[in-house]
């Protein structure tokens, strides 16, 4: 039979690092609770233990049954040391539970290997010899069968099952059969405990058997016939005439399977989602047959039912999408996860005590953004951790407990999803941070800034106001790039702070990357659409605003800030109705930290547009991202901000890719579906 | 043909199970615990339950011991999937009523001829 195994290794993948995130947020916890307890033993929840050890023993089966042999043993170490504590036989102090989290680890590293197919990491071996040491018993390792035994004269087994046989849903039947299989077999029955037929019990055994066999058959195979039956019935097996045999050793043959490294990205989803996607097609098909069947010889007093029929269409498709978008959205507890274990490991080196408060983890948000929100995440976490939460004697000092606390909180809020970072550390301190600004040049000695201004400022490019670099932040990496990845999701980052008591950061997301509220502008005789979290604002210019240094691109003045102005109708080689800078409009956006004005005819409207990729038809193009299809079925490019404020303050870049755009344009346009 | 439930809380597991017996003509449904498989095996006719030890809500020894209660599971073979080291749970599981078990790790080959086995 050929099943090729690999067809579940996406899965065993995918369950066995689900099942190593449950083990090291467990862990985490009992590794909390110890360090409150401060040094004494701590009474573990029996279902803690057990959830780890199911995790570890799911994925050494898993991993012995698909090939990956090397998983299989090191998960076998980590089982078994948690078997132990599972029984009792060992107490799990500080030191352990360290070494389980860095076991686990390790196991995430040997899941990741197998997955690219690349070679384990070296340091498996000394965590699996240092797992081995820390069991009070030698673990038991795969037994090798012991060699088969043969019998000379051939074998006679004598085989009476108890009276309950039955009872464990075996069958002797069964067994006589097997033995059959093994070789031509005499077998004869012993009647003499069957009872008379009014005693008689139909589920209970009365017969036994007297089995002979021949020498061909082997010790191993008759016992493995009997394995599952012995304790429920009288078994003897005896060699006839037994003469010495050379032991056969059989060599197990192991090639490992190969592993495909075509990791396809793939999702989970509910039953219960599936089931009302299901539903709701079922909706669907009752109203097409409705609908049909109401047209066929259609009479004007049927309208009023064809309206409400097509009224029930609209709301059933309705359903359908947000049950289709549903489909792709995953609770936010899958990045919450990952950041206890971060927090900790960041406090330690930074010698600090900080728990870690997670709330609303339910909360749903659609997979891609729930990938991407990750990094900024942490990098709020790891912030707060080093410049928001005090050392311990600084808290005291200040009336505050000795150890910190971030709230991570994610709720739905007027169809999108807010999630909170917030610290009851030290606060923003504005003085500093306005003085670095000014020493910075970011804002000039004469302008004044109100408190919620200078809170802005630490979201400018490369600012940073910590006193010295260290490992945890200050890696070049500032909040300019949380804001701008959380832009580039369609979302807005906020902070608000009150000095000596905290900091709250506050991340703003739309629920799904499908979807996207947009401004809609005309360049000529075509529509773009702007994403709304880009535009800072739009005015109407005069003419003597705008300059033009010689070869550079035009420069437009608004409110003392000088910004380059991209024209759209040149960028995109179209024909503008407004030439003249007072006919048309000037959309300001904001990308990167860095602003530029985008010159188009008019402003239409604000409206949500369905994504439509465009990268399997065409080549990735400067300045666009994707395209919809608009509501009169003309279709629309949205347009990249990012990629046009970069194209604004490089113009020579900025003209190569538009005659990139000119050439690409010239073949028919692009098929949508 | 006979139908055939496996019960573990891997997905991968399952999806083995179902795809291999599926592929010689059995049909199989699949429960993620125990507490699942006891709803599902009093809902209809099962000739065979392979179930794991190790699972969160009803474990593999209180779903044997549950379905040897019921009527219709008394002579029914189940099947427990154990591995080398859990000599001590397999004894506890045959004590509860199971029939026999299958040693992890195991290739397909080797549950269709346990399973032939036992169906006959």
């Amino acid at each position: 039979m050929a099943i090729d195994l690999r067809r579940f290794h996406s899965t065993f993948f995918e369950e066995s690092l689900e099942g190593i995130a449950a083990m090291e947020a467990e862990l985490l916890e009992m590794e909390r609770l110890l360090l409150r307890s401060n040094g004494r033993p701590v009474d573990f929840d029996p279902e803690r233990l057990n959830h780890i050890f199911r995790a570890a023993h799911s994925i050494k089966g898993g991993s012995g049954t698909f090939g990956f042999n090397q998983i299989a043993e090191f998960s076998h170490g980590l089982e078994s040391l948690l078997d132990e504590a599972r029984s009792g036989r060992r107490t799990i102090d500080a030191e352990i539970a360290s070494l389980l989290l860095r076991a686990v680890d390790c196991l995430r590293g040997l899941i990741d290997a197998a997955r690219r197919d690349a070679p384990i990491p070296a340091s498996t071996e000394a965590l699996r010899a240092e797992l081995e040491r820390a069991q009070t018993t030698p673990s038991r390792s795969a037994t090798r069968a012991e060699p088969a035994r043969t019998a000379e004269g051939g074998w006679r087994v004598r085989f009476r099952p108890h009276d309950r046989f039955f009872h464990s849903g075996n069958d002797p039947l069964r067994i006589l059969r097997a033995l059959a299989e093994l070789g031509g077999i005499t077998v004869s029955a012993d009647l003499s405990r069957v009872p008379d037929w009014s005693a008689f019990d139909a589920v209970q055994s009365y017969l036994g058997w007297e089995i002979a066999l021949p020498k061909s058959v082997s010790r191993e195979s008759i016992d493995e016939v009997f394995a599952w039956v012995i304790g429920d019935c009288d078994l003897d097996i005896e060699a006839l005439a037994t003469a010495e045999a050379a032991p056969l050793v059989s060599v197990p043959l192991d090639i490992p399977a190969k592993v495909d490294d075509k990791s396809a990205s793939s999702i989970r989803v509910a039953t219960a989602k599936v089931d009302g996607l299901v539903d709701i097609v079922g909706e669907l098909v009752i109203t097409e047959t409705m609908l049909s069947q109401l047209v066929e010889g259609f009479v004007p007093e049927r309208l009023s039912r064809l309206q409400a029929g097509i009224a029930q269409l609209e709301r059933h498709t309705r359903d359908l999408q947000d049950a289709v978008l549903g489909i792709r959205m995953l609770p936010i507890g899958f990045v919450f996860g990952r950041l206890p274990r971060l927090a900790r490991d960041i406090a330690a080196t930074l010698g600090k005590r900080v728990e870690l408060e997670i709330s609303g983890e339910r909360t749903e948000l659609d997979k891609t953004i729930i990938e991407r929100v990750s990094d900024p995440l942490i990098h709020l976490v790891r912030n707060s951790i080093d410049h928001g939460i005090e050392p311990s004697d600084e808290r005291v000092k200040a009336g505050k407990p000795a150890h910190g606390t971030i709230r991570l909180t994610a709720y739905h809020k007027a169809g999108s999803v807010v999630i909170e970072a917030e610290d009851d550390g030290r606060g923003l301190n504005r003085e500093r941070i306005l003085k670095k600004a000014r020493e910075r040049g970011l804002v000039p000695p004469e302008v004044h800034l109100d408190s919620a201004q200078i809170d802005e400022l630490i979201f400018l490019p490369g600012f940073s106001t910590a006193e010295t670099v260290n490992d945890v932040s200050g890696r070049g990496v500032g909040l300019d790039v949380v804001r701008n990845n959380i832009r580039s999701l369609g979302g807005g980052v906020e902070v608000t702070s009150t000095a000596g008591k905290g900091t709250r950061f506050s991340i703003r997301l739309p629920l799904t990357l499908a979807i996207v509220d947009g401004m809609s502008l005309k360049v000529g005789p075509e529509v773009y659409i702007l994403p709304l979290a880009w535009i800072a604002e739009t005015l109407r210019l005069q003419p003597d605003r705008v300059s033009q240094p010689a070869g550079g691109p035009e420069i437009v003045a608004v409110r003392g800030d000088y910004l380059p102005l991209l024209r759209l109708d040149r960028l995109f080689n179209v024909r503008a109705r407004a030439t003249a800078l007072n006919e048309g409009i000037v959309v300001i956006v904001e990308a990167d930290g860095k602003r530029a004005g985008l010159f188009v005819d008019e402003l239409l409207d604000q409206q949500q547009v369905v994504l439509k990729s465009l990268e399997p038809h065409c080549q990735r193009l400067e300045g666009i991202s994707a395209a919809t299809i608009l509501g009169d079925g003309t279709v629309a490019l949205i347009l990249d901000a990012g990629s046009l404020v970069r194209q604004a303050h490089n113009p020579i870049f900025a003209m190569a890719a538009s005659a990139a755009i000119v050439q690409s344009s010239g073949a028919t346009p692009p098929a949508l579906h | 043909m006979a139908t055939i439930m496996t019960v573990d809380d891997t997905a991968s597991m399952r999806q083995m199970i179902s795809f291999t017996l599926n592929s010689v003509g059995y049909e199989v449904i699949q429960a993620g615990d125990g507490a699942e498989a006891l709803k599902l095996a009093k809902d209809r006719k099962v000739d065979l339950v392979i179930a794991d030890l190790n699972m969160p809500n009803m474990d593999g020894i209180a779903l044997v011991k549950s379905l040897r209660a019921l009527d219709t599971y008394k002579f029914v073979p189940i099947l427990m999937l154990t591995t080398e080291s859990q000599a001590d749970k397999r004894d506890q599981g045959k004590t509860a009523g199971a029939t026999g078990w299958i040693v992890k790790p195991f290739n397909p080959e080797q549950l269709v001829n346990v399973v032939r086995k036992v169906l006959g």
